[in-house]
This record gives C-alpha cells, sequence and structure tokens, in this order.
C-alpha cells in the first residue's frame, strides 16, 4: 500500500511541475515524470510476491510456472505505452524548439502577452 | 535483500530526484536530474520481475535525455525568475495536492494488496499461450498475437507523433513561402 502511495506521490510531483511552473521545458519533464508514475503503477499492480520473470525455460514446470510468474498483460501494455511517450517527448520538445525560435523565449506567460 | 524493501528505496530516489528537477534553476542539471529517475525507474522494473520493459525503458530513456539536453542546450539554460503573483498560486496548488493525496489514501485501501495480483485474463494467456502462440516469452505473445490490434493502433499513435514532430521542425517549405513572399513584394 505504502509504494501506491509514493508512486502516487511522484504522479503529483509531475502535475504540480506542470500545472504551476512557467518555463516550458520544466512542463514537459513535469509531464514525463507523471508518465514514469503511470507505466510504474501499472507494472506494481500486476507484480506477485516472489514472483519470476514471466518467460518460459526448459527447466521448468508449465503448472508452478502459472502459479509463480508476474503478470504479463500489464506488462505487454506498458512495454508500448513508453515508445508512445518518447513519441509524444519528440513532438512536445519540436514545439518548445519552434516557439522559442518564434518569439525567442520559454516562458509561457511571457509568449501569451507577445502574442496578444 | 527484500525486493519491497528495495523497491521503496528505488521510490523514495525517483521522488527525490523528481522533486530537484522541478525546484532546481539550471535547466540542463534539471534534465540529468530526470535522466536519473528514469535509469532508476528501469532498475524497479528489472525488480518486478519485467527484464523487457526494463531494457525498453533504457534505451527510450537515453534518447529521451538527447531530446531534452537539443531543447535546452544553446539557450539560456537558467530558469525564470518567479513573480510576486505566483506565491498565491503556489500555496493554492500544495493545498489541492494535499486533499488529493487525502483522498487517494482512501482510495488505495479498495484496490488488491500488493503482491496478490487478480490475473481474470492473464491466467488464460498463461494457460494457453504456449499451445496457441507457441512463445515461450509471454509478454511477446501478448503483444504480438493475443492482443495484436491493440499494438497495432498504439505503432499508429506513434506514426502519428513522429510525422507530426517532423512536420513542425521542418525547414524548407517555410522558406520557400517566404521566397514567394519576396517576389510578391518586388514586384
Amino acid at each position: 500500500m505504502t509504494l501506491y502511495f509514493l508512486n502516487f506521490v511522484l504522479l503529483i510531483i509531475g502535475l504540480y511541475a506542470l500545472v504551476v511552473k512557467r518555463h516550458i521545458v520544466k512542463k514537459i519533464l513535469g509531464v514525463a515524470i507523471m508518465e514514469y508514475a503511470v507505466n510504474l503503477f501499472l507494472i506494481l499492480l500486476g507484480f506477485r510476491k516472489s514472483g519470476i520473470a514471466p518467460i518460459l525455460t526448459e527447466d521448468m514446470d508449465l503448472a508452478t510456472f502459472i502459479h509463480t510468474a508476474v503478470d504479463p498483460l500489464p506488462q505487454a501494455l506498458v512495454l508500448t505505452s513508453i515508445v508512445i511517450g518518447l513519441g509524444t517527448l519528440a513532438l512536445m520538445v519540436a514545439m518548445a524548439i519552434r516557439l522559442y525560435e518564434r518569439y525567442g523565449t520559454f516562458d509561457m506567460d511571457e509568449i501569451n502577452r507577445l502574442r496578444g | 535483500m527484500d525486493v519491497v524493501f528495495l523497491l521503496h528505496l528505488l521510490l523514495v530516489f525517483m521522488i527525490i530526484g523528481a522533486f530537484i528537477t522541478v525546484e532546481i534553476k539550471n535547466m540542463l542539471s534539471a534534465v540529468i536530474s530526470i535522466g536519473a529517475v528514469g535509469f532508476t525507474l528501469s532498475m524497479a522494473f528489472l525488480f518486478l520481475g519485467a527484464p523487457d520493459i526494463a531494457i525498453t525503458q533504457v534505451i527510450v530513456e537515453i534518447l529521451s535525455l538527447i531530446l531534452l539536453i537539443r531543447a535546452t542546450v544553446n539557450v539560456d539554460n537558467v530558469a525564470i525568475e518567479e513573480k510576486g503573483e505566483s506565491v498565491f498560486h503556489n500555496r493554492t496548488a500544495l493545498i489541492f495536492v494535499g486533499i488529493i493525496l487525502v483522498f487517494a489514501w482512501f482510495a488505495f485501501q479498495s484496490l488488491a494488496p500488493f503482491g496478490e495480483p487478480l490475473m481474470r485474463v492473464s491466467d488464460y494467456y498463461l494457460n494457453n499461450g504456449l499451445i496457441m502462440v507457441g512463445a515461450t516469452n509471454f509478454v511477446t505473445s501478448v503483444i504480438l498475437d493475443f492482443r495484436a490490434y491493440d499494438t497495432f493502433g498504439e505503432a499508429m499513435v506513434l506514426f502519428v507523433s513522429i510525422s507530426g514532430a517532423f512536420a513542425i521542425l521542418r525547414r524548407w517549405k517555410r522558406e520557400q513561402h517566404k521566397d514567394f513572399l519576396r517576389i510578391d513584394r518586388e514586384h
């Protein structure tokens, strides 16, 4: 239970950076921290005490393997989610670089003022 | 050492790293600090019995560090000075964070306890994966066979986001457009 709570604290730190900070790159870092927290939470949900990785080797028995392996389903979903996180991070960084070239600053309030 | 105790240590280290990332003034230091958080996350995946994800996380972390350093280097990498009015914003945000944390503590009581997953769907995959797919790595059999349509859709999302990044960062089209404008003005 405390692991879930610590994980949630990590998510909240990312949310705080996203809401309060004015630097665009700080906001992007906040989104990245939230991504880490969500991925880790899904993996924690599928963990089993003294479990092994869901990979079958030759010296294992299938019947005992089923009762000791951790949950493979969240791992499969998180695996693609991590790669998508890289794609969205690339998109956000590209937008930040363009905004810097256009306005000469990373400050969100300053960009809003210059635009208006 | 107990795995659960080790996970607590890793998570506390990640929280400290994330806090430094959010509050430090120098942007390059913030980016390096989030790299430390990501590699610690990869270690946590390794101890949670997910070696595939640990490897993927290391590779993705290196690439995202390169991207973020590209965004912060060559520009003024000092954080923006906080204005006086944002103290009120900070306090309001902290109060709401506290309320959310209290509610989350009660919400986590209703989850399944740590270490005993439900595995209603995964039991089917573990029982029949070897016969139906033939792969000994069950994560791979879920990705590429049982849930191949999900993987297809996620690959589509990845393609769209990467092509969006390219469309934003390309230069030749804009310069061409500028040339047209100049020609119009000259005539």
